[in-house]
């Protein structure tokens, strides 16, 4: 057994269940190449293409979380939304889980459907969501954009473990006994955890980036800047 | 695309190559989440293959690419721990930023260059540049 596997590999979902969700994803990113157009100018194709090989960086940074033995990395959806939109951001996830699959091996390539429905598709989406909800709630302030990182990143990785409990439902090669529930509770803990590291990365390169360039925040656009105000504060505290 | 533009794209793109090639030596080598979840209830030796139990992982078969090149992160026929994991990071950042920026390039918007970005971000007069600040300062002594 491979042991740097981070996705789904070969034999954990059953093929029809895993055909099906190949189709589903397959829809759902024709969705979001017809959407994302709107949003891909001259500017905003290479930048996502940058998101994109940052995940896979990040990615391949697996960090201890308080559980023994245990590792967690970036699944990157909540930081891709921020920086480039939900729809393009889908795309960039799903391009880092292809060429991990096809060429490094991670992920069964019979298993890619599931694994773009969790991390790209639905990490992604409830990451948006969320996004949108709290930058409106939020003070404009550099504060309430950090926030709002951290929190829908770490939402967007136990709703993305769950995805897989929901899979794991349909087509689990393995008879849980009934005991689904035990999975459920074992995935969310452990994402919970992961998602402070994911919460963590994404606010920092969100405020960097912010700090750097806030007109490349997608999440920022068509609100008053958050960035202007706070600048001084930010500074005195760096 | 403007030179700032370049400048973060290529700066971004150092970073990344920093950290696939070489911080990822020092990533946690333990089973990620899902992995841990899926082991749960069986037991495993020091390579982590499942030798009893009953678990969710249990039916895992072989990838079908796993004798790929680049396969489990690190670079085939390269000896050197810490050599072949940088060098397969190195090479998926490229890899992924040239799919990334190519697929996205061809899929973009062509002709109506007047999007709201370019011209008029709202936020873009906001940019903390120091070269800004600087001027403005300067510009409100001289005057």
């Amino acid at each position: 057994m491979e042991t740097l596997a981070m996705h789904i590999s070969n034999g954990i979902i059953d093929g029809p269940v895993a055909a099906v969700f190949a189709a589903l994803a397959l829809a759902a990113l024709t969705g979001c190449v017809l959407r994302g157009r709107r949003d891909l100018d001259d500017r905003l194709a290479p930048m996502a293409g940058l998101v994109a090989a940052f995940i896979f960086a990040v990615q391949m940074l697996n960090f201890p979380i308080f559980t023994a033995g245990v590792s967690g990395h970036l699944l990157g959806g909540a930081l891709a939304a921020m920086l480039v939109g939900p729809w393009v951001g889908a795309l960039c996830v799903a391009v880092v889980l292809v060429v991990q699959a096809l060429i490094f091996g991670d992920g069964g390539v019979a298993m890619l459907g599931l694994n773009i429905t969790n991390m790209a598709l639905l990490g992604t989406a409830a990451a948006y969501l969320l996004i949108a909800v709290l930058l409106r709630v939020l003070p404009r302030t550099r504060a309430g954009l950090a926030v709002t990182a951290f929190v829908s990143a770490m939402v967007s990785v136990v709703v993305a473990s769950q995805g897989f409990v929901l899979q794991y439902w349909l087509g689990g090669t393995t008879d849980l006994g009934g005991n689904l529930a035990g999975l459920a509770g074992t995935m969310a803990g452990v994402h919970l955890l992961i998602g402070i590291g994911e919460g963590l990365i994404t606010a920092t390169t969100v405020l960097t980036v912010a700090k750097v360039r806030p007109d490349l925040v997608y999440a920022l656009r068509g609100l008053r800047s958050t960035s202007a105000p706070a600048v001084p504060v930010v500074g005195g505290v760096r | 695309m403007k030179n700032r533009s370049w400048g973060f794209l290529v700066g971004g793109l150092l970073v990344a190559l920093l950290l696939a090639g070489v911080v990822s030596n020092y990533a946690s080598s333990h089973p990620d989440g899902l992995d841990s979840s899926l082991l749960k209830g069986c037991t495993v030796d020091a390579d982590d293959t499942i030798v009893g139990g009953s678990c969710p992982a249990q039916q895992a078969r072989e990838h079908e690419l796993g004798d790929s090149p680049l396969a489990d992160y690190g670079v085939q026929g390269v000896g050197n721990d810490f050599l072949s994991t940088g060098l397969s990071g190195v090479l998926g950042v490229l890899i992924t930023f040239a799919i990334g920026a190519g697929g996205f390039w061809l899929l973009r918007r062509r002709g109506g260059t007047s999007t709201p970005g370019d011209t008029a971000t709202p936020v873009e007069g906001a940019t903390p540049a120091e070269g800004d600040a600087a001027t403005t300062s300067r510009a409100g002594t001289a005057g």
